[in-house]
């Protein structure tokens, strides 16, 4: 099975704070590192998995700059075989539309059974995979949390409320977005990187990918971020205060009046 | 000397010539024998190289200690003094032994000098040595069938039992000491009654009670027994000699060769492969021990030489709560696997299946804490972290990594700390300090001190441990010591990366230290992690650092040329019982025990008791480093265990000298409920309280 | 303005909570506007009915091949019944997340999702907010609505509106093919667990802040105190410390008790998502600004490491 898998570089939000800068149009950004966004990798993982069972290779794209490579050569060193970066400024503030019309453009520039993507990524849309199957007219299933692969289709299951599991069939080619937890991605350490690291990477770009610059972008997006910015607290909880015995006294009046304690 | 009794030499079986079958049993056994060794030494052959051959002197010196002195062995009274006086016993009649083969040919045979006052020694010596091995057989015997030692048993998850073997043997040395004194008995029973010149027997010997016991019987009775225990010894000597090559007797021809080439160096692990460069490990198709082939010679010497006494597994902190892994089956299996894929008949079968997952479970590959309490306890020299490491090494390489690790690995690779925390806050520990003195942040060109101070990661970021670099600065502080910090430029020391088996990780932080740490001019490194000094003083290898101290090292030696001094333990203090809890990387790795006590003796009055469990035979708190982040499979924490250690010595405070030992200690303390009972505190903050009062 | 709609998501008869949080969103939108609500499914004259309560004009198709919402013959069907320019309200969970993405390409509008607030719509322009990184930052967004849009509301920003009642119009023959490559086949329910958390009255939930699989003890200690059944959230399930049917939240389970208290749990919207009925909310978080606090009643800024074991005590002293 060809699988291509698309993935974005991040920032890596464990741990760091993050901060909007003095402008309000961005965050702080010099200190932070950037990884891939944790659910394509679940994605690669998935991808590499069916291919080890199956037979097949699998493809990762991006859209982004020449940083965005670093995550393709990590997802190669785990065990995708063909990396493909769509880069031009051209797309630089493209929305979700516009990276998934750039993505469709790379898919019909291959051969691919089944495309993947993350469930969602930094900014939380949850968007391109399920718009990238509309303009290719596949099938779509989101939140896969289990593949099992058939003849000429997979069986699926969404994770769906409750922790139940929505099982489908779904016809290929298609397109899944995967949420965490589906497999135990593998470490990718720094030799793994260098193994890969003279491999070449194509970067295509507008023309390469066939696309009206003037499509996609900046300019074409419908969907613009206009700011950043920290949201005023509302009124939120009643913070306890005093010494440790006074508000364990507090909270434990709290807990009797509102029959918390039986 | 005439003799009562026809000698085997000259003796006939229904007509046939006895020396025939004294001819034919050891040229056939010593065939045989030979063909075993070949196919034994044939997988050591095809192994990849291990250097092991240097510094010949102090491995003759390992040889007289631990081979011929026998050092680890009282470590174990009992087992030790029996295997001691078996040890003995063997080498005392190894000569006696080969004689009687001799004899068999040519009756009148003895050794050069032994037909001197010398033989007179040692043939004396050599029948109150069978008697003694003998007594010690029997005595194992009744320990392995009676009192079973909890050590020797077999778990459900290791299928084979090998306490068959060792009654085996135990039955063959008994019955060599028996057909020897049988021997030598019934000839000397013979000569008295005939009335002729007998050999002197040693009283109460066991040839002296056979000769007793048949002074009265017939001559063709002590002939009969005579060659009968002849041809008795002579079969089951070379029984056992082919024997032993098939099990775990082993040892008793290989752990000569085992011990001369233990390891010599402490702390440090091995590199990815004998031979290669750091420089060069990008040249390498694959790292670490992936398959059987991927071996060393003597990591299978290992296997070949442990004798299933099951002191690493006793002393194992691992394996006494219950994870699963017990170092005396990594090389049990180890020598299974090997004898199962070179049978000495039949062809050798296919050793290119991972052995990780199949052999040795993940498990149990990921559970060592690397504390080094199973080789510490070996007695013939055997290792094991180096090959959890490079099995690890495997694993890493496959990106097979358990998922709790792989975010603080990949935090390491992006912010040179497993917590992800920015590489700028790396000194924001010092803040606290500013209005008492300043700690030199040497993150710019041009800043210097004579003194670097290593913070490593846990103490620079973790809100907790930061007290114990605050405490560290105070007292260099306090010394008068001109010292800095790297800031920024420092990366986690890597001890651990190491030793999770993230080779290339690991090789990239200590490329950055180093340079960070020369760039810093200090002249010399002090640093309150045992972690961090072990490593730089033992793996990074680079001869232009400058020398490090642990802060214990540097404490006392400042208590005793009076630059410290330490006040009494105060009023609430003075109730306090204190302990020692020696942290692995300080003690078994760097043979670092005296110091911190005696900076805790240096405080007046203070009460310090031992623990059971002490100095190199101190128990793991659960391991430092990203140890801290891998969930083990375990029944209780090993810090929880310590603590009652502690508690059951009668104190109420564990000191300990490692940031990640109070980090565990002091959970365990709550998670065993002992809050307000026990505490623990790290030296430095001990020595904070005291200091200059 | 574009007509505005919002897809009535609906189970067993009964219609989802989201089904007046998209009217109450739709006002935001266009407080004249007459909404229409569109449910589909199978026999659901009833659920229609429902939904004819609040929204002046509900748009019932009712087809065999709709009886299991499965977002892509559902938006076969809202691609041939909807008119050009519509905006289109979903619920951003998990059926949302499956069909905005799709209709807003096959509509030819523009998606935006996970909207927490809405602002105003300026001449084609939708103003909303939204946030980034996990709810650490917010951002506003502006959409542009000239050839309609789909979006996907975040569950629970929005108060239930109280709307007009209205009729039921018939648009299943308008429908068209409903033909599809994916098949619904069957849902694999969560493994029961040793509790029903969705029938406790008191809930002890933990999250991250526990730190270790050990201290879960301190949390079943306090729960056993004071007669509540232990909860998590989905880190805590992740790494498999508790079973999936302890885990509260959007994708797990959703419970309503009286009290709950969430000790070392940060407070994202998944997880909170997971908590209805209004109950009243005790959040014991040492950061004090996990957004947990936001949506607790009280609040306690301490280590529940340390605090938990003192609450149980004096618990157990009375």
């Amino acid at each position: 099975m060809e699988i291509l898998v698309c993935a974005k570089r991040v920032p890596d939000t464990a741990e760091n704070e993050i901060e909007i800068n003095s402008a309000g149009n961005d965050i702080k950004r010099d200190d932070l590192v950037y990884s891939v966004n944790e659910w394509d990798n679940y994605a690669v993982e998935e991808a590499i998995q069916i291919v080890e069972k199956h037979g097949g290779s699998v493809t990762v794209v991006t859209v982004g700059d020449d940083e965005s490579e670093e995550i393709l050569r990590r997802e190669m060193a785990m065990g995708a075989e063909n990396g493909i970066l769509l880069t031009d400024e051209a797309f630089e503030g493209s929305d979700g539309k516009g990276i998934a019309a750039l993505l469709k453009a790379a898919v019909e520039k291959g051969n691919y059974d089944l495309i993947m993507t993350g469930a969602q990524a930094d900014e939380g849309y949850a968007q391109v995979g399920g718009m990238l199957a509309a303009m290719l007219d596949y099938p779509y299933a989101s939140l896969v949390n289990k593949i099992e692969v058939g003849d000429g289709k997979l069986t699926v299951g969404r994770e769906i409320e409750g922790g139940n599991i929505e099982i489908n069939e779904i016809e290929l080619p298609c397109v899944l977005s995967i949420q965490t937890g589906i497999n135990e991605p593998r470490y990718v350490g720094i030799r793994g990187i260098r193994k890969v690291a003279s491999v070449n990477i194509p970067a295509m770009g507008a023309s390469d990918l066939g696309i009206d610059p003037a499509s996609v972008g900046a300019d074409a997006a419908g969907v613009k971020r206009i700011d950043y910015f920290v949201p005023e607290m509302g009124e939120g909880a009643q913070m306890l205060e005093g010494s440790d015995d006074e508000i364990l006294e507090k909270l434990i009046e709290l807990l009797k009046s509102k029959g918390g304690i039986k | 000397m005439e003799h009562a009794l026809i000698s085997p030499a000259a003796y006939a079986i229904f007509g046939i010539p006895a020396v025939i079958f004294s001819i034919i049993i050891p040229i056939a056994a010593a065939a045989l024998f030979a063909y075993i060794i070949a196919k034994r030494l044939a997988p050591l052959v095809m192994a990849r190289p291990d250097y092991r051959f240097d510094r010949p002197g102090r491995r003759v010196f390992n040889v007289i200690k631990f081979w011929l002195g026998q050092w680890k062995h009282p470590r174990y009274m009992v087992a030790g003094v029996i295997h001691i006086v078996i040890f003995f016993g063997f080498i005392i009649l190894s000569i006696r032994s080969a004689e009687m083969v001799i004899k068999g040919i040519s009756e009148g045979f003895v050794f050069p000098g032994l037909n001197t006052w010398a033989g007179d020694i040692y043939y004396a010596l050599k029948d109150y040595a069978a008697t003694a091995v003998f007594i010690a057989v029997v005595a194992a015997f009744v320990r392995r069938v009676f009192f079973k030692p909890e050590r020797y048993t077999y778990p459900e998850s290791y299928p084979r039992n090998h306490t068959w073997e060792a009654l085996l043997v135990l039955g063959f040395i008994a019955i060599l000491m028996v057909a020897e004194s049988l021997y030598e008995g019934a000839a000397v029973a013979a000569q008295v009654q005939a009335g002729l010149e007998s050999d002197f027997l040693a009283p109460a010997t066991l040839a002296w009670f056979f000769k007793v016991l048949m002074l009265d019987s017939a001559n063709s009775t002590l002939q009969g027994a005579h060659i009968i225990s002849y041809f008795v010894h002579d079969i089951v000597f070379f029984t056992f000699l082919c024997f032993l090559p098939l099990g775990k007797h082993f040892h008793v021809l290989t752990s000569i060769f085992n011990v001369y080439f233990m390891r010599l160096d402490k702390g440090n692990i091995r590199p990815v492969r004998y031979g290669v460069g750091d420089e060069a490990l990008d040249t390498l198709e694959t790292f670490g021990v992936k398959t059987y082939q991927d071996f060393t010679w003597k990591d299978i010497l290992d296997f070949y030489t442990c004798a299933d006494c099951g002191r690493c597994s006793d002393n194992c902190p691992a394996n006494a709560v219950g994870r699963p892994l017990s170092p005396r089956f990594i090389s049990l299996k180890g020598r299974d696997y090997t004898f199962d894929h070179f049978p000495v008949f039949g062809d050798f079968l296919k050793t290119d299946e991972n052995i990780a997952g199949t052999v040795y479970s993940e498990d149990e590959i990921w559970s060592c804490t690397t504390c080094g309490a199973c080789e510490r306890e070996c007695p013939i020299g055997n290792e094991y972290i180096n090959k959890i490491v490079d099995m690890r090494r495997a694993m890493v390489e496959d990106g097979n990594v358990p998922q709790s690790l792989q975010k603080p690995l990949q935090c390491l690779e992006k912010r040179g700390n497993p917590y992800g925390k920015m590489e700028k806050k790396r000194a924001d520990w010092t803040r606290e300090l500013a209005e008492e003195f300043e700690v030199k942040v040497l993150e710019k060109k041009g800043g210097s001190a004579d003194t670097l101070y290593f913070v490593d990661s846990v103490s620079a970021y973790d809100e907790r441990m930061q007290s114990v670099a605050r405490a560290t600065a105070r007292i260099l502080n306090f010394a008068g010591i001109d010292f800095g910090v790297l800031g920024k430029n420092e990366k986690d020391s890597g001890n651990e990366v190491r030793r999770f088996g993230e080779e290339m990780l690991y090789q990239e932080l200590k490329d950055q230290n180093i340079e960070a740490i020369l760039n810093s001019g200090a002249a010399g490194i002090v640093t309150a992690d045992p972690h961090a000094y072990n490593v730089i003083k033992n793996d990074y290898n680079s001869g232009d650092l400058p020398p490090i101290e642990h802060i214990s090292q540097f404490l006392c030696r400042n208590i005793k040329n009076g630059k410290i001094r330490l006040g009494g333990p105060g009023e609430e203090a003075g109730q306090k019982v204190y302990t020692y809890h020696d942290p692995c990387y300080l003690g078994r790795h760097n043979d670092i025990y005296d110091q911190p006590r005696d900076v805790i003796d240096a405080i007046t009055g203070v009460n310090r008791v031992e623990m059971a469990r002490s100095r190199d035979r101190s128990f793991c708190c659960g391991g430092g480093g990203l140890m801290l982040f891998y969930e083990a499979r375990e029944d209780e924490r090993m810090g929880v265990r310590r603590v009652k250690m502690a508690r059951e010595a009668g104190a109420n405070v564990i000191v300990t000298a490692c940031p990640f030992c109070l980090a565990n200690i002091e959970d365990a303390i709550k998670v065993a409920g002992l809050e307000g009972e026990m505490e623990a505190i790290d030296l430095c903050e001990l020595v904070v309280q005291h200091i200059g009062s | 303005m574009a007509r505005i709609f919002a897809y009535i998501l609906h189970s067993n008869g009964e219609l989802d909570d989201s089904a007046l949080e998209l009217l109450a969103a739709a006002k935001r939108i266009d407080p004249d506007a007459d909404v229409t609500a569109i449910v589909t499914g199978s026999g659901i004259d009833d659920v229609c009915g429902k939904a004819a309560q609040s929204y002046k004009t509900v748009w019932k198709i009712d087809n065999e091949a709709l009886s299991y919402p499965n977002a892509e013959v559902v938006r076969k069907a809202l691609v041939n019944i909807l008119p050009a320019d519509s905006i289109v309200l979903l619920p951003h969970d998990h059926f949302g997340m499956d069909l905005g993405p799709g209709l807003s390409i096959k509509m030819d509008s523009s998606f935006v999702s996970d909207v927490v607030d809405i602002e105003k719509v300026e001449g084609n322009t939708l103003k909303v907010i939204r946030q980034e990184f996990t709810g650490q930052v917010s951002t506003h967004v502006h959409c542009d609505i000239s050839s309609g849009a789909v979006v996907n509301m975040r569950p629970g920003v929005c108060q239930p509106a109280e709307g007009q009642a209205g009729e039921v119009v018939d648009k299943s023959g308008e429908a068209g093919d409903l033909s599809a490559k994916r098949k619904f086949v069957e849902i694999q329910e969560a493994e029961a667990g040793e509790v029903d958390i969705t029938k406790s009255d008191v809930l002890v939930s933990v999250g991250r802040g526990i730190e270790d699989e050990d201290n879960l003890e301190i949390v079943f200690e306090l729960a056993g105190a004071m007669g509540a059944d232990v909860s998590c959230s989905r880190p805590i399930v992740d790494a498999k410390w508790l079973e999936k049917a302890r885990q509260v939240g959007t994708s797990g389970k959703t419970v309503k008790p009286k009290l709950y208290m969430a000790l070392g749990i940060s407070g994202s919207f998944q997880h909170v998502g997971g908590v209805k009925g209004n109950p009243f909310i005790v959040a014991i978080n040492k950061n004090p600004k996990a957004p947990i606090f936001q949506v607790a009643d009280v609040g306690v800024e301490a280590d529940i490491l340390e605090f938990v074991p003192e609450l149980t005590e004096k618990i157990k002293e009375l």
